[in-house]
């Protein structure tokens, strides 16, 4: 937008006419001033559901907030990239892996990699910010897991390091949740405050502007390893209302939305201007069972999870966008074992109460905790699932909380006896889904079955990969059999995007800017 | 003298208000469920990594002495580190502060011409269908909630005649020469008509969404009060003096009845602020109501309270300014 001064003779000069003049150029000026809907996309708009509360992505609650890593991921790499399909990928390490007693690890290190700052990318960025990841004082979430590996040692581009306690899950965490690259001298030289005010990356995008709340203004990084993106400027709008979103993409002021309600993706995409990409990404929808009241009844449990039609739910209620899961594994995760099913099965489920001396007309009765509104249609799916429940003879009161409370409850081991939650799962590994969502001893597990934690508790350490990986389909199973847990469905992430825009979604639920394409 | 004296006295009770609310706001979000540390905890989090975030964060002492650690730094001038950004809370909320100041301001100005307009009108077409119609428009927009006004607003003037930006405080692409955040009045004192108008765009429809159902209420107050003065005898002896209606309304009427009106725009002013929370969020307007919400969802505690101090300040002192323009126009008030 051209800007101009008005100096004093000028107001000085200002009559009536004049004055309308102006308000008419004004007008037309804000008009022009708004975003071209489908003529060439010079900056590419996105209207981000989420907001970015700050730029360091290894601390805070942020650093473990899956909704934001798309936009860390446009500046910052990671140690190891990952695919839109969830593969991993060389990324600024190529080359990773175990000695054969998996007590030590090695990593090589791309060469030719510069700072958004122009300076070199080195292997010493990279153990630092290990070793920053490992320290306690610094406040990383998943320190647990950096702290496994120290002592390194360099020589030229390879990294190694002793392996303080084994974890097989170490270089998959490498694309997960904290495990970026920060710049050590930048970091160390400008301090915490410094960096969050002018955040150095090596990734596609450099942060050209950002104003909290509000937007932040990326330009496309010349020197990036993986190639020059291509949108040379890229503004993330940070609309958190989806109406809002609806309405920016609706009237041309943003290219690219995401999360809608599905109706609304199903209207806007019919009508024929923008278009729609809707996959299933790595998040997915349950129901934990606390092991307390009745749902220490075993029939209660198995009646429960057999009276529920996902398929139904899916059809109904999401329009369609969604996959009915059996166990917490999706069909992309490395543990997913299609042979282990939970059919629907009203008669069973009738029959299992009936066992345990319920009916429809004297009912088993328990509590069922939900969210409003934090995933789409979740209160909604909990209301189906009662009218379901009703059926068989099951009577569940429902009682809506805040996602805060869930997490404080479920910390404290006190969720009522069933409470819906969502679980992503960005890595697909089984130790990161089943594991923390089953495993008794874990803050997020509220099953506390010693059986579970025996047969759960070898395969954190277990060095063979395929045994590891046919171990926890075993504990799937049992799950299943035992119906320990409800897994209900996996989201499908619906994005829509302005015609001259093409968007490559990723299964992990990233927004990623660097995989959009002119089209 | 007696006016300074009632000065002293109301801020002296200021300061107990504030004090009240410091500490009902440290203990409430406390007792209400949500932790932050439980919201931050990654799966596979051992009772180790828990204590250790706790402890990181200062959460591991009693409430007590966590209050008296927050006060002490708040008489300082430190308000705490958010748990979220980790910035300094004082200088978060200040530097919102400016945004959610200008729509509101903008939001009772609108109100106010509207208001003043419905009801000045009204007056001058008692009794005829045009008084009538404009009494059922002031039903209604008192009756729709400001959130819905937003709803409608982006739908017609961002959606249908997208003529007016739906998100934002500014376009991003313009690099703004400012020095303070209050980008309308600089963009005025900088003679900086483009700037002025894009921030303007931005502003208009979220403002006139806050400021629709109070332009109503200032209307009814207005014309009520009006109604009342009409009657009174200073106001006929004007009419037999040969005045037009216009000018006995404008004239003799307005500055008498205006002072209920006043005062209510004071009061309002207050709930105005607190109404920016929701029409922040649906517009993505970066003030001080968006931030409150996303502290809120993720039990930002020390944001949560700086805030609160910041609003409570703000109610506090609208009230007093509201009294003393009150106490300066009125000579009954003014003299005891």
């Amino acid at each position: 937008m051209p800007t101009r001064n008005l100096n004093r003779d000028s107001i000085r000069n200002l009559n009536r006419r004049s004055l309308l003049q102006l308000s008419a150029a004004s007008v037309a000026l804000g008009v022009a001033g708004l975003p071209a809907r489908a003529q060439a996309i010079d900056e590419l708009v996105i209207a981000y559901n989420v907001s970015l509360p700050g730029w360091d992505p290894t601390v805070g609650p942020s650093a473990v907030n899956p909704t934001i890593q798309g936009i860390y991921q446009s500046v910052f790499d990671m140690f190891i990239a990952q695919n839109p399909d969830l593969s991993f990928a060389p990324g600024l390490i190529t080359e990773w892996g175990w000695n054969g007693d998996r007590t030590k690890i090695s990593m090589t290190v791309r060469e030719g990699v510069t700072w958004h700052d122009g300076s070199p990318f080195t292997p010493e960025d990279v153990v630092w910010s290990l070793e920053r990841a490992a320290n306690p004082d610094t406040g990383n979430p998943i320190q647990f897991v950096w702290s496994t590996i120290g002592n390194f040692s360099i020589d030229g581009n390879t990294i190694t390091a002793d392996v303080l306690r084994f974890d097989p899950t170490l270089f998959k965490w490498m694309s997960f949740l904290t495990g970026y690259v920060l710049p050590r001298a930048y970091y160390e030289k400008v301090g915490a405050e410094g960096f969050e005010a002018a955040p150095v990356g090596t990734g596609p995008y450099m942060v050209e502007k950002f104003e909290r709340n509000a937007f932040v203004r990326l330009k496309a990084n010349p020197a990036y390893w993986g190639g020059k993106p291509e949108f040379e400027t890229v503004t993330i709008k940070f609309v958190t209302d989806a109406a809002s979103r609806v309405a920016e993409i609706e009237s041309g002021n943003a290219h690219v939305t995401l999360e809608m309600p599905y109706e609304e993706y199903d209207r806007l995409r019919s009508g024929g201007t923008l278009t729609g990409t809707a996959i299933p990404v790595s998040d997915i929808g349950m129901i934990f069972l606390n092991d307390i009241e009745v749902m220490t009844d075993p029939n209660v449990r198995m009646a429960a999870a057999l009276a529920i039609d996902k398929q139904l739910i899916v059809d109904r209620l999401l329009s369609g966008y969604g996959v009915p899961i059996d166990t917490l594994q999706t069909p992309d995760y490395a543990a997913f074992d299609p042979s282990i099913k939970v059919p629907h099965d009203e008669a069973k489920a009738i029959e299992l109460l009936a066992a345990s001396g319920y009916s429809p007309e004297n009912p088993v009765k328990f509590k069922i905790q939900t969210t409003r509104g934090f995933k789409p249609k979740d209160f909604e799916m909990i209301q189906a699932i009662v009218g379901l429940w009703r059926k068989v003879g099951i009577e569940a009161e429902i009682e809506v909380y805040e996602i805060a409370k869930h997490f404080e409850l479920r910390g404290a081991d006190q969720l009522a006896p069933a409470a819906f939650y969502n679980w992503g799962n960005a890595v697909g590994d089984p130790t990161t889904s089943t594991g923390f969502a089953m495993f008794g001893p874990s803050p997020h597990s509220v099953w506390d079955g010693e059986d579970l934690i025996a047969m759960i508790g070898p395969l954190w350490g277990e060095a063979d990969e395929a045994k590891r990986i046919e171990g926890w389909k075993a504990v799937d199973r049992y799950i299943a059999d035992n119906a320990l847990v409800i897994p209900l469905i996996q989201y499908v992430q619906p994005i829509l995007a302005a015609p001259g825009v093409a968007v490559t979604p990723h299964a992990s639920g990233a927004l990623l800017p660097a995989l959009m394409k002119r089209s | 003298m007696q006016l300074f004296r009632a000065v002293i006295l109301r801020l002296l009770t200021m300061a107990v208000t504030l004090s009240g609310v410091a500490v009902i706001v440290f203990v409430v979000i406390r007792v209400v469920p949500g932790n932050p540390i439980a919201m931050m905890l990654p799966p596979g989090a051992t009772d180790e990594d828990v204590a250790q975030l706790t402890a990181l964060y200062g959460l591991d002492k009693s409430v007590f002495r966590q209050f008296l650690i927050w006060a002490g730094g708040v008489l300082q001038g430190d308000f705490g580190t958010s748990i979220t950004t980790r910035q300094p809370v004082l200088g978060l909320v200040l530097g919102r502060l400016p945004a959610t100041l200008e729509l509101s301001v903008m939001a009772l100005v609108i109100a106010t011409v509207i208001g003043g307009f419905a009801a000045l009108t009204g007056t001058r077409l008692r009794g005829t269908r045009s008084e009538a119609a404009i009494d059922v428009a002031n039903g209604m927009a008192l009756s729709v909630p400001d959130f819905l006004w937003g709803l409608v607003l982006i739908l017609l003037f961002g959606v249908l005649w997208p003529v007016f930006h739906i998100s934002g405080r500014v376009t991003p692409s313009i690099d703004l020469p400012f020095t303070t955040n209050f980008y309308l009045f600089e963009s005025l004192v900088r003679l900086r008509p483009d700037l002025w108008w894009d921030i303007v765009s931005h502003m208009l429809l979220p403002a006139l969404a806050l400021a629709i159902p109070l332009a109503a209420i200032i209307g009814q107050v207005l014309k009520q009060s009006l109604k009342e003065t009409m009657h009174l005898d200073y106001v006929t002896l004007s009419r037999t003096k040969g005045y037009s209606e216009s000018h006995v309304i404008t004239r003799e009427a307005l500055p008498n009845a205006v002072l209920p009106a006043l005062t209510l725009v004071g009061v309002q002013f207050t709930f105005l602020i607190g109404g920016t929370v929701i029409i922040e969020r649906l517009f993505s307007y970066e003030g001080l109501g968006n931030m409150a919400i996303d502290a809120v969802i993720n039990r930002d505690l020390p944001l949560i309270q700086g805030i609160v101090i910041l609003f409570a300040v703000i109610f506090t002192g609208v009230n007093l300014i509201v009294d003393l323009a009150c106490a300066a126009l009125n000579p009954r008030l003014r003299h005891g």
